[in-house]
């Protein structure tokens, strides 16, 4: 019998394997995607946030434990666990060496992300890069690996862990288990379910498009709620951000990105505008576009901008529709031509004019305006004008298994002796809304190596240890 | 010139049919287009070359900086197996391969003379026809100019077989074609590639750097040090130390060729050299490691991951490291066995490698070193110059 038994195949279950691995056991890993699909939603990862006292190759000055703290506390509005954040920050500021020894190399902070160089170290290539690194490693290191995959049940004797269910039916026992499955994000029923009919009896999250990888169904996180394990956070909480409404289904990651909805205004399908545009740089705000875009009707928005804007925000993936008037513009959008043209009438009249300047708050706003534009508010003018249509694409979902520091899973607020949990299967524990660059990858690699650990602490009869 | 695509397609489907080379390049620029656009909304690439963080200096990519980005690219195959729109992802990027479908069709269409430049398409036929011409002409000519073939030993004096002046003459000629060649094609893509640039002061730093990044093969090292991929996502060297044998050990016999022409025209000193000579210690260390650096290269090219570069170019890269092995070993040999009855043979059959080797230098492979120290150095220069982009930032 194999000592631990890893369900899961990101970095959260990379990281448990690792750590067990270095501790003496065996090790086995259950990725539920083929080999080409392997790393789950840490393929399109791109950064680690990261704790450090002083300039640490890749990243400049310092970003200190208490305002790491202070972010997270404010991106979560307190609902989060200190204890555990904490936990995570100090394991942030120390990983990394450990990272570069499974493979993991870092780069610069890419062009475009200025002001992550202090607070994220970058992969160099990205997630699929260093998800590569750790099967590697594994691979060299003797974990045995097996893609295709699913596991659908535990079998458990109270708490403990027993046996995992796959799929197709194989039963594999194990001295010790780490979940590390991913959230329920790519499960549109479940999402369905939880976000039920909206006002306008519309199904919204039938709507909304998935980010990351089609293989987080979360079977195993429903099967550990259904089956008596502690839960923790609200299904319909998960990071969801405003991208391209022409992204793929799945998988679209990082360039399906939006970012000129600063720079211009944004109708709804009725042609109109809904909320303040310009209320802080995008970075800051996309996460709440994803939310405002759900509450639309047909869960779609279009951001229009003019020729003036064009150069001043990330290239799109796909073009933007081109029109050489508004009129023409909202035709080919399929949006109420005369109404579009009022609202962007409105719009110019209530500009003030003033130093118009994207790269800082510049303070650009609209004067007697409903809803207002706090900053970049600049006349829609100059043809040709553009238009991206707006989704809500989900990142991943908040609600998981109720965890504490040792990483174990627990019943009825006692641990498991050998059943732990890593990932975004437990991040609802230290996210209980909102999110910062980062953090997901942080909150992983914290706890994917506590759990990994102490599955195979366990299996050699050693005390289970926090960090 | 900085015609859009879309522009331009609509000019080709009004203009006479075009042939097919034409509508390759077109076809390629595209998909090399499309593929662009997408890693520019990503960028997670920017740290393992020079080619990403060129491509975050531009929103949209036309022609020109098509041409220069596909000759940046060193094929390293790092940023496939990072790629997470790698197929099978339905976005289906792969910029080595499309980069390199891009570079073969550039030196097809900067090649001078233009209607030399389909010898690029059909390669393998192009350095096999060079070869057998080579033999050819060398064998007949020792057979004509000092009977048979097999003949007494002639203390390794080459001269007795071909005289000097002729060899000279021959190789001095097809050599400069080579080089004119490769030149105005390599200005030719330089003027075209470079015509929007502007503000660039004094490029010697730029130079500098582009000799460097040449001389060391700085692109094949992953940008972390440890190399590019091969056969699959682990990193390794070995590309790089085979390319610096191949190049040295080339450079090492030019060195050879170079000293025993100043002797015997500045000093008078003819050949054959004694062993321990400049020349023949320079051409026997660099015949080494064009022996070493090509069959490594060689078995390298062809454990290489399917999903790299252009497997239509297998012809020209191997056809090409194929004639440098042939060349290093029919030297060696040769010198070996210079005083023996086998010299003139020998001597014939080198010599009509290294010519078949003059006369596709600028219509094969070897030409990619001219394109890419060019892109180097635009790169180097581009560098140096204000990026026009101000993006706002994450």
């Amino acid at each position: 019998m194999i000592d631990v038994l890893v369900i899961g195949g990101g970095n959260a279950a990379l990281c448990a394997a690792l750590s067990a691995r270095e501790a003496g056991a065996s090790v086995m890993l259950l990725e539920a995607s083929p080999k080409a699909w392997r790393g789950g939603n840490s393929q399109h990862t791109r950064n680690l946030r990261c704790m450090h006292d002083q300039p640490q190759d890749v990243l400049v000055d310092a970003y200190p434990e208490e305002e790491y703290w202070q972010d997270l506390f404010k991106v979560t509005g307190g609902i989060t666990n200190e204890h555990l954040a904490r936990l995570v920050i100090r394991q942030s500021s120390s990983c990394r060496p450990w990272m570069r020894k499974h493979g993991v190399r870092f780069q610069n902070s890419l062009s475009g992300t200025l002001h992550l160089a202090r607070t994220n170290a970058f992969f160099m290539g990205g997630g699929k890069a260093l998800v590569n690194a750790y099967y590697n490693s594994a691979e060299a290191l003797g974990v045995e690996v097996r893609y295709d995959s699913p596991a659908s049940a535990i079998e458990r004797d109270g708490s403990k862990f027993v046996a995992a269910i796959l799929e197709n039916g194989d039963r594999i026992a194990a001295r010790s288990c780490v979940l590390a499955a991913g959230g329920f994000e790519s499960n549109r029923e479940w999402l369905d379910e939880a976000w039920g009919e909206n006002e306008n009896g519309e199904r919204p999250a039938l709507e909304f498009l998935i980010r990351g990888t089609q293989f987080n169904r979360g079977v195993l996180l429903r099967h550990m709620i259904d089956t008596g394990a502690d839960s923790i956070g609200d299904p319909t909480q998960s990071h969801m951000v405003a991208i391209d409404a022409r992204a793929p289904l799945y998988d679209g990651g990082i360039c399906t990105r939006i970012d000129c909805v600063p720079l211009g205004i944004v109708v709804n399908r009725e042609g109109r505008r809904f909320y303040d545009e310009g209320e802080d740089f995008w970075p800051k705000r996309y996460a709440i576009w994803g939310r405002l875009v759900a509450q639309q009707r047909g869960q779609i928005s279009w951001s229009i901008i003019d020729q003036e804007a064009i150069g001043r925000f990330m290239p799109p993936v796909f073009p933007g529709m081109k029109a050489d008037t508004i009129e023409e513009l909202a035709t080919k959008l399929g949006l109420p031509a005369m109404q579009v043209k009022q609202t962007i009438d409105e719009f110019n009249a209530a500009c003030v004019p003033a130093g118009f300047d994207h790269t800082v708050l510049d303070g650009c706003h609209t004067n007697g305006l409903n809803p207002p534009k706090s900053h970049w508010a600049s006349s829609i003018n100059q043809a040709p004008f553009y238009g991206f249509p707006l989704k809500p694409g989900v990142t991943f979902t908040y609600l998981g298994l109720k965890t504490d520091d040792t990483a174990a899973v627990r019943f009825n607020d006692r641990p498991s002796p050998n059943l732990f949990v890593a990932g975004e299967m437990m991040a609802g524990n230290i996210l209980g809304k909102g999110y910062t660059g980062g953090i997901g990858m942080a909150i992983g690699t914290a706890f994917g190596r506590i759990a990994g650990r102490n599955a195979a602490h366990y299996t050699a009869g050693r005390q289970q240890k926090a960090a | 010139m900085n015609s859009s695509y879309a522009e331009r397609r609509t000019l080709d489907a009004v203009s006479e049919p075009v042939p097919q080379v034409i509508s390759d390049i077109l076809r390629y620029e595209e998909e090399a287009q499309r593929i662009l656009t997408i890693c520019n909304s990503c960028r997670y690439c920017e740290g393992f070359c020079a080619v990403f963080p060129a491509m975050t200096r531009r929103l949209d990519f036309v022609k020109e900086d098509v041409h220069y980005l596909a000759n940046l690219c060193h094929n390293c195959g790092a940023c496939l197996h990072s790629c997470q729109y790698a197929a099978p992802h339905e976005f289906d990027v792969n910029v080595p391969r499309t980069l390199a479908q891009v570079r073969a069709k550039t030196y097809t269409e900067y090649a001078w003379p233009k209607a030399f430049g389909r010898l690029y398409d059909r390669n393998g036929l192009t350095v096999s026809l060079a070869i057998a011409v080579g033999l050819a002409l060398f064998l007949i000519l020792a057979m004509g100019l000092a009977g048979p073939l097999l003949h007494a030993p002639l203390a390794g004096n080459f001269y007795a077989i071909f005289p000097h002046n002729l060899l000279a003459l021959m190789f001095g000629v097809v050599f400069l074609y080579a080089l004119a060649a490769l030149g105005i094609g390599a200005s030719r893509f330089w003027r075209t590639t470079t015509q929007n640039d502007r503000g660039a002061g004094s490029n010697f730093g730029a130079a500098a750097e582009a000799a460097s990044n040449v001389l060391t093969l700085k692109y094949l090292d992953g940008g972390h040090g440890e190399g590019c991929n091969e056969s699959g996502t682990r990193y390794t060297l070995r590309r790089r130390r085979f390319h610096h044998m191949t190049f040295y050990g080339f450079m090492l016999c030019f060195a050879a060729t170079c000293v025993g022409t100043l002797y015997h025209y500045a000093l008078d000193w003819h050949a054959p050299y004694p062993l321990l000579s400049l020349p023949v210690v320079l051409g026997t260390l660099g015949g080494i490691g064009l022996v070493a650096g090509p069959v490594g290269l060689l078995w390298l090219n062809i454990q290489r991951h399917p999903e790299h570069g252009d497997p239509t170019q297998h012809a020209m890269d191997r056809g090409f490291i194929v004639l440098l092995l042939l060349i290093s070993l029919t030297g060696l040999a040769l010198l070996g066995l210079r005083d023996t009855r086998w010299m003139a043979i020998l001597l014939a059959i080198h010599l009509g490698f290294v010519m078949a080797f003059f006369l596709t230098m600028p219509y094969g492979k070897f030409a990619h070193g001219f394109y890419r120290g060019a892109a180097l150095l635009k790169n180097a220069m581009e560098k140096r110059m204000p990026n026009n982009l101000n993006l706002g930032s994450d």
